[in-house]
């Protein structure tokens, strides 16, 4: 039974650590040299940052004129769950064999799959834990679905290769990964292979879809992707999401 | 040493001889050619640095027009000898008459050949004492400043700016990181040449350039006087211009590079007989300074299961060991490659680790081992990470690890913050101290897992290295034996760059390498 000090919503929700206290911890580092001013200018941050009852529960320097600072203290706001709702909060993923079955009857044929990790970006990790055979911790990638046709570029793809490759193939879906994101280089590589597939006219034939730790849904879609995925993705959210997507685009002629 | 793995030391012969015939086919296939980089770094050792107003580095503005004229099958050297003869110019402005087209290299008299190999070769010759030297004096500065003992801690910075890496190196030493690495903006190992000057711009690293390394050398070099100990520096030889950049840290003073002989091919799609041709010019100059190479088999890791593939990562120890002993690195300047990427929730893990890393440090007593940490199956929970950091630096020591690149608790979310490595160096440092003696104090179970576990992998390794010695190395690839990677001979990246050599074909550099000995090791 839920204890009374935890509402979920109505009432809105806060950081619990052992009862309703809102209590939050902040690491970071601050160039300044390991002092009071350094702890002080701490507590302040977090002061703006809206926690109250903050408490600097470690410091230590880093290098000369570096300090690294670990705090505490109470977010005393609510959030409520209700007014900040979306579609996505109550997704229901397919597993592996529910996806094959539902493309097999939906579609009636092995969707295709253009995958890469594109641009300068050299990891290969991402795209290959959710299109290899092997997959990712235990959950195998789009290659091991008989619903699935892929082809996986690999890593280092110019978006113009993948743009090409997708039109060669006849792609429903085009899924690109994207792992280094300093300086935004991510947004840049993004925006331009979603110009390159308008340009081509495949916007109304294919999914396309981004991912990478450091991508979110909102920002996908934003940049004009059909949905983003982020860490704690497995390969059958990503194919739940290309077959549901499929289906819903041949039915809609098909109903007409 | 004597074995705590009971290994078979037949086996471990057969997989030395495996190797040695797979090295000598990959040279007997290669020796006919050389590359536009291997022409460049020639060029680069004679003193040809700097770049055009666009940047483009004049050793290879140079080069690409040898290749342009039909000539670099003679070698880049000859061309550029008979050049200095007949324009009585310097290199450097030999160099911009041919960028600028006042000077059309091979369609210059040629009076006399052996006058034209002579100058270049006399330089060259002078250029590698004028080196040894520097070296020899930077060989005493570590002896007379100290290092830590073994196992040195290998560190990233990667802030994209070298200005900010000189603040985050130094918050290394500070916390007793050993190696500091320059590690390169992502994609720089596609660029056909090496950017020049100092950079501020770069993605999950920072520009690799002669300017860059001069500025991070000159920084640890101040913080190792001031605080009486050495800190090495390291960078990557890998891409389309290793041997580029394995004399560029000549140059600079770098004590350590990653330099192996396969990545580029399996990660970087670059072509198999451009890398292995590249791979050893590179690895010839990195073992006549002195400096130290790293292999870099903890990749296979990342694209293969650690447990399926720990036999090919033993496998392509051997080959890299092999192929680096046969460009001329002496055993101790190898560190061959390992890492702990077996899933944590692994049954008994840790011990199927313990046995990979020990089997790694016995197989090659006399190398260094660089160990490397995990970060294929770190979620992006700071906390699990670090736990995870703590076993491996905890294996680092009980099995004996020279080199050990620290895992971060921020590993598969962004590029460590500066406080990220404080943390890790602490954790390395905790576990090192506690665990001192651990390493002499064990011993494994005969016939229990550890052995067991290692016994089989360096069967199965032998199994791989002698089908791979079997085909040969190229087709070894192509059929995926390595990272489950499959490349082609005439597929990949920069094979345009390939030329075959003629039977006049001249490189001072490799000549000098290759017949005198090695300076220091």
């Amino acid at each position: 039974m839920r204890p009374s000090s935890t509402p979920e919503t109505g009432t809105g929700v806060r950081p619990y650590a052992d009862r309703d206290d809102g209590i939050v911890q902040a690491s970071f580092t601050l160039p300044v040299r390991d002092s009071r001013a350094a702890r002080t200018a701490g507590l302040e941050i977090a002061r703006r940052m809206g926690l109250v009852r903050a408490e600097v529960v470690h410091s230590q320097p880093v290098t000369a004129g570096y300090t690294y600072l670990v705090l505490y203290g109470s977010f005393d706001d609510r959030v409520d769950i209700e007014s900040i709702r979306r579609e996505d909060f109550d997704i229901e993923y397919m597993d592996h064999d529910e996806v094959d079955a539902f493309v097999a009857s939906r579609i009636g044929r092995p969707l295709v799959v253009v995958g890469a990790s594109t641009g300068s970006d050299t990891h290969s990790v991402g795209i290959d834990a959710m299109l290899n055979l092997k997959g990712y911790d235990g959950h195998h990638g789009l290659e091991a679905y008989d619903a699935f046709s892929v082809h996986n570029l690999g890593s280092q793809v110019p978006n113009a290769k993948v743009v090409a490759h997708a039109i060669e193939v006849e792609a429903d879906a085009i899924v690109v990964s994207q792992t280094v994101t300093q300086q935004d280089l991510h947004i840049h590589n993004l925006t331009e292979l979603v110009e390159m597939v308008e340009a081509e006219g495949l916007r109304g034939r294919t999914i396309l879809v981004c991912g990478g730790p450091r991508i979110s849904n909102e920002l996908a879609k934003e940049l004009g992707f059909d949905a983003g995925f982020s860490k704690g993705t497995f390969p059958n959210h990503l194919a739940t999401f290309l077959a549901s997507s499929v289906a819903e685009r041949v039915s809609v002629p098909r109903a007409a | 040493m004597t074995s705590k793995l009971n290994l078979d030391e037949g086996v471990v012969l057969a997989c030395r001889a495996a190797a040695e015939q797979i090295s000598a086919d990959v040279i007997a296939k290669t020796d006919d050619k050389t590359t536009v980089s291997v022409e460049r770094t020639v060029l680069r050792l004679l003193g040809l640095e700097g770049a055009d107003e666009e940047g483009v580095p004049l050793a290879n503005s140079v080069v690409d027009e040898v290749l342009r004229e039909g000539g670099l099958d003679r070698g880049a050297a000859f061309w550029v000898g008979n050049g200095l003869i007949q324009t009585e110019m310097s290199l450097e402005s030999l160099a911009r008459a041919v960028v600028d087209g006042s000077v059309e290299l091979c369609t210059l008299p040629v009076e006399d050949e052996r006058m034209a190999r002579d100058v270049v070769e006399r330089g060259c010759r002078e250029r590698i004492e004028e080196l040894s030297a520097a070296r020899s004096d930077r060989h005493e500065m570590r002896e007379r400043l100290g290092e830590n003992s073994q196992p040195l801690s290998y560190v990233l910075t990667a802030t994209g700016n070298v200005y900010e890496d000189v603040v985050h190196a130094r918050a290394v030493a500070d916390y007793g990181g050993d190696i500091v690495a320059v590690i390169r903006s992502t994609a720089q190992s596609l660029l056909d040449y090496v950017p020049d000057g100092p950079t501020t711009e770069g993605f999950g690293g920072t520009f690799a350039t002669q300017e860059n390394f001069r500025i991070m050398r000159e920084a640890m070099d101040e913080w190792s006087e001031e605080n009486e100990r050495y800190i090495q520096l390291s960078s990557f030889c890998s891409g389309l211009c290793m041997p580029e950049i394995a004399q560029m840290g000549v140059v600079e003073g770098f004590d350590n590079m990653v330099n192996d002989a396969l990545y580029g091919i399996l990660y970087r799609d670059i072509n198999m007989v451009r890398t292995l041709i590249d791979q050893r010019l590179s690895r010839a100059i990195n073992g006549y300074f002195g400096i130290v190479i790293n292999t870099g088999e903890d990749n296979y890791l990342r694209t293969a299961d650690a447990l399926d593939a720990a036999p090919s990562v033993v496998a392509s120890q051997f080959v890299n060991f092999q192929l680096a002993s046969d460009s001329g690195v002496p055993a101790e300047q190898i560190a061959v490659g390992n890492a702990f990427e077996i899933h944590p929730d692994v049954p008994n893990g840790f011990l199927l680790e313990l046995s990979q890393a020990q089997l790694t440090r016995e197989l090659f007593p006399h190398c260094r081992v660089k160990y490397m940490p995990p970060t294929r199956h770190m979620n992006g929970n700071p906390f699990r990470t670090h736990a995870c950091d703590t076993l491996f630096n905890l294996v680092t020591v009980a099995t004996g690890q020279s080199i050990q690149t620290i895992g971060v608790p921020t590993e598969g979310i962004f590029t460590p913050h500066i406080h990220d490595r404080v943390l890790a160096l602490e954790n390395v440092s905790y576990v090192a101290t506690a665990a001192a003696g651990l390493a002499e104090e064990i011993e494994f179970r005969s016939d229990g897992l550890i052995q067991r576990r290692a016994q089989e992998v360096l069967k199965a390794a032998l199994e791989i290295l002698e089908e791979v010695a079997e085909v040969g190395l190229f087709e070894a690839i192509a059929e995926a034996r390595f990272g489950d990677v499959s490349r082609h001979e005439s597929e990949g990246r920069g094979a345009e760059g390939i030329v075959s050599k003629a039977d006049t074909y001249f490189n001072p550099l490799a000549e000098v390498l290759g017949h005198a000995p090695v300076v220091h090791s």
